[in-house]
C-alpha cells in the first residue's frame, strides 16, 4: 500500500490557480523529490499535504485513510512530519529543550504535569540520541536564536524526527544556506534515508542538490505538473528544460 | 519574538543536567532562598522600615494576581486584558458566601476559586482560538459583562457601593483556631500560605512536559501545532489554570478588605495586573512579585501625598518599558554559554 497517495488536488485563491489537479504517490521508505521555480506552486502543495492548507478539490490519503480534512496535528500523530521553508524553532529555547520538548510530545505526555524518573531518563535518552544523530551535541545549551541558519535547520529537522514519522516533508532544507551548509544539511538528509528507511519528500529549487538525493521527481510550474520521472527522465524533458532549466540558465 | 536571550527560564525549565552549570544553580537557589525568607519574616521588619503588615499582605495578594497573569502572559504567550473579572469573581464569591450562606471562610474561598474557575472554563471555551489583540479584546468584553452585573444588582451584590458588611472569620481547626480577622500577622501568615502553595504549583507545572508546550506555544505557535500539539486546547487549559489563580488572588484580596468592589471587576484592575507583570518582568517566573511590590508599596506612599498617584506609577512603567523593556528582573538575565 502506498503510505502518500495525492489525487488530483487543486488550491485556488480567487482566481489564481495555485496548484491545478496535482497527483503525487509515495512509497514506504521512498525518497521523493518535489522541484520547480519560484512561484510555482510547491511550498503551496506542501501546505496542502501536511494540512495547513485544505484543498478546494481532490484527494489526500495517508497511510490507508483520507485526510484531506484532516486538522494538522492529527497527521502529525498518523506520522506525518514536516518543517518550514522559513525555519520554525523555539528560538528563545535551547537546542537541547528545542529537542526535548518534541520527543515528549512524541511520547505523549504532552499533557502530564509530572513524570516519573524513568520516563525522563527516557525522555533524555532519545533527546541526546537524536542531538548525537544530528551532530549538535556539543551546542545543546545554546539558544536555538542565537546559532547559524545551517544548525536551526538540523534543528528542525531533527524535531520533526523525534516525532517518529513514517513520512517527512521537507520543505526546501537548503533555502538561503552556503555550500558547507547545504552540503552537511544533504548528507544529513542521504544519512536519514539511508539509515532510518523513512520515506520523503522534499521541496527544492536548486536541482543539483536534487539530482544526486531523491530516486523520482516531480516538475511543477505554474501550478501543474509538468513531468515526473527519474532524475535522467527529468532532465531530459524537453518541456521541464524550456520551463526549469532554460530559466535558470537565463 | 526576539533574540534577547533569557537562559535564565530556559534553563530552569529544562530539567536536564545539561543546561545546568553548578554555578548559576546555586546563585538560583540562594535568591530563591532568601526570597522565601524575606517573606517569612517580613511582618517582623517591615513595619521598621516604614509599612504595616496589612500592605505586605496587599503585595502578596497582588503579586498572585499578577503572577495568574503572566502565566499566560510569559509563559503561554497570551494576553489576558480581563482577569480582573476572575479576580472579582472570586473577591465576590467569597462576600456573598459569607454575608447570605455560611459564614465560613475557607468556604467561601472555595467557593470565589470553583467561580472563577467556571466562569474561566466557559469563556475560555469561545475565545482560545483568537490571538493577539482580537483576544486582549474580546477579554476585556467578557470582563466588562461581570462589572456590569455586579454594577447593576444592587440588592445582591452592593452595586457601585460594592459588598460591604462582612468579614473574614476565624479559622476553626478543632483542637485551635487561627484568628485572621483580629491578628493581622496571622492573616498575613494565611495568604503566605495560599501563595507559596499556588506558586510551587505554577512553577512545577511549567517544569513540567505540559509546561513546556506552553512555551512551545509562546515561541512558536505554527512550529507547536506541527509538532502535533493541539495549541488551542493547550491554551485553554493554561487559561482555566490561571483564572483559578486569579480567582484564589481575588478571594483573598476580599478577606483583606472585608469587601468586594464592582472595581475590582473592572477592566483597569486588569490593565494594573499586566502592568506589574511587565514591570517585574515577564520572563522571569518571579516578576510579577517584583512589579507588585513596587507598584502597591508606590501607590501606598504617592497616594498620602498626591490624589495624581497613578501619573507617576505611569511615568515610572514608561521609564522603565523604555530602559528595561524586559522588566526589572530582566536586568538580571544571562547570556546564552557557548
Amino acid at each position: 500500500m502506498s503510505l502518500l497517495r495525492v489525487e488530483n488536488v487543486t488550491k485556488r485563491f480567487g482566481s489564481l490557480v495555485a496548484v491545478g489537479g496535482v497527483s503525487l504517490v509515495v512509497e514506504p521508505g521512498e525518497l521523493r523529490a518535489v522541484i520547480g521555480p519560484n512561484g510555482a506552486g510547491k511550498t503551496t502543495f506542501f501546505n496542502l499535504i501536511s494540512g495547513f492548507l485544505t484543498p478546494s478539490s481532490g484527494r489526500i490519503i495517508f497511510d490507508g485513510e483520507d485526510v484531506t480534512d484532516v486538522l494538522p496535528a492529527r497527521r502529525v500523530w498518523r506520522g506525518m512530519a514536516r518543517t518550514f521553508q522559513i525555519t520554525e524553532v523555539f528560538p528563545e529555547l535551547s537546542t537541547y529543550e528545542n529537542v526535548q520538548i518534541a520527543v515528549e510530545v512524541a511520547a505523549g505526555y504532552r499533557l502530564r504535569m509530572h513524570l516519573s524518573q524513568a520516563e525522563k531518563t527516557k525522555v533524555r535518552q532519545r533527546t541526546e540520541e537524536l542531538l548525537e544523530m544530528s551532530g549538535l551535541s556539543h551546542k545543546s545549551t545554546r539558544l536555538v536564536g542565537e546559532m547559524s541558519h545551517g544548525d536551526q535547520r538540523a534543528i528542525e529537522i531533527m524535531m520533526a524526527l523525534a516525532l517518529n514519522p513514517r513520512l517527512l516533508l521537507l520543505d526546501e532544507p537548503t533555502a538561503g544556506m552556503g555550500d558547507q551548509e547545504t552540503h552537511d544539511i544533504t548528507q544529513l538528509i542521504r544519512r536519514l534515508h539511508r539509515d532510518q528507511k523513512l520515506a520523503m519528500v522534499l521541496i527544492e529549487h536548486d536541482m543539483r542538490v536534487v539530482l544526486h538525493l531523491a530516486e523520482r521527481i516531480m516538475v511543477l510550474a505554474e501550478g501543474l505538473m509538468l513531468a515526473e520521472g527519474t532524475p535522467h527522465e527529468v532532465t531530459s524533458n524537453e518541456a521541464v528544460q524550456a520551463a526549469y532549466l532554460g530559466t535558470a540558465a537565463a | 519574538m526576539t533574540r534577547l536571550s533569557t537562559t535564565d527560564d530556559a534553563q530552569k525549565l529544562s530539567g536536564g543536567a545539561t543546561s545546568w552549570t553548578s554555578d548559576t544553580r546555586l546563585q538560583k537557589n540562594i535568591a530563591q532562598a532568601l526570597l522565601w525568607l524575606l517573606l517569612l519574616t517580613l511582618p517582623f521588619w517591615f513595619t521598621a522600615i516604614g509599612g504595616y503588615t496589612a500592605l505586605g499582605t496587599r503585595v502578596l495578594v497582588m503579586a498572585l494576581a499578577a503572577m495568574s497573569v503572566n502565566f499566560l502572559l510569559g509563559y503561554t504567550g497570551v494576553l489576558s486584558f480581563g482577569h480582573a473579572a476572575y479576580f472579582g469573581l472570586g473577591a465576590y464569591g467569597v462576600g456573598l458566601i459569607i454575608k447570605y450562606i455560611i459564614p465560613s471562610t475557607l468556604l467561601g474561598m472555595a467557593v470565589g476559586v470553583l467561580t472563577a474557575l467556571i466562569a474561566g472554563a466557559i469563556i475560555g471555551l469561545l475565545i482560545v482560538h483568537l490571538r493577539g489583540i482580537y483576544f486582549a479584546m474580546v477579554t476585556i468584553a467578557f470582563g466588562q459583562v461581570f462589572y456590569f452585573i455586579a454594577y447593576r444588582w444592587n440588592n445582591v451584590t452592593g452595586g457601585d457601593d460594592g459588598l460591604s458588611g462582612w468579614s473574614r472569620l476565624p479559622i476553626d481547626f478543632g483542637f485551635t483556631q487561627l484568628d485572621i480577622l483580629h491578628k493581622e500577622r496571622a492573616f498575613y501568615y494565611f495568604v503566605l500560605f495560599f501563595f507559596m502553595i499556588s506558586a510551587a504549583i505554577m512553577a512545577a507545572i511549567l517544569r513540567s512536559p505540559f509546561g513546556r508546550t506552553l512555551i512551545a506555544i509562546r515561541e512558536n505557535e505554527r512550529r507547536a501545532r506541527f509538532l502535533g500539539i493541539p495549541v488551542d486546547r493547550h491554551i485553554w487549559i493554561s487559561w482555566v489554570i490561571s483564572c483559578g489563580f486569579c480567582g484564589l488572588a481575588g478571594a483573598l484580596s476580599g478577606l483583606l478588605n472585608n469587601f468586594a468592589s464592582p472595581h475590582d471587576l473592572r477592566w483597569d484592575q486588569s490593565g494594573v495586573f499586566v502592568i506589574m507583570a511587565v514591570l517585574g518582568g515577564m520572563r522571569a517566573f518571579w516578576g510579577p512579585l517584583v512589579g507588585a511590590t513596587i507598584y502597591v508599596v508606590l501607590q501606598d506612599i504617592l497616594s498620602s501625598h498626591t490624589q495624581n498617584w497613578m501619573s507617576f506609577i505611569g511615568l515610572f512603567f514608561v521609564l522603565t518599558v523604555l530602559f528595561c523593556p524586559r522588566g526589572i528582573l530582566g536586568l538580571f538575565r544571562r547570556k546564552s554559554k557557548s
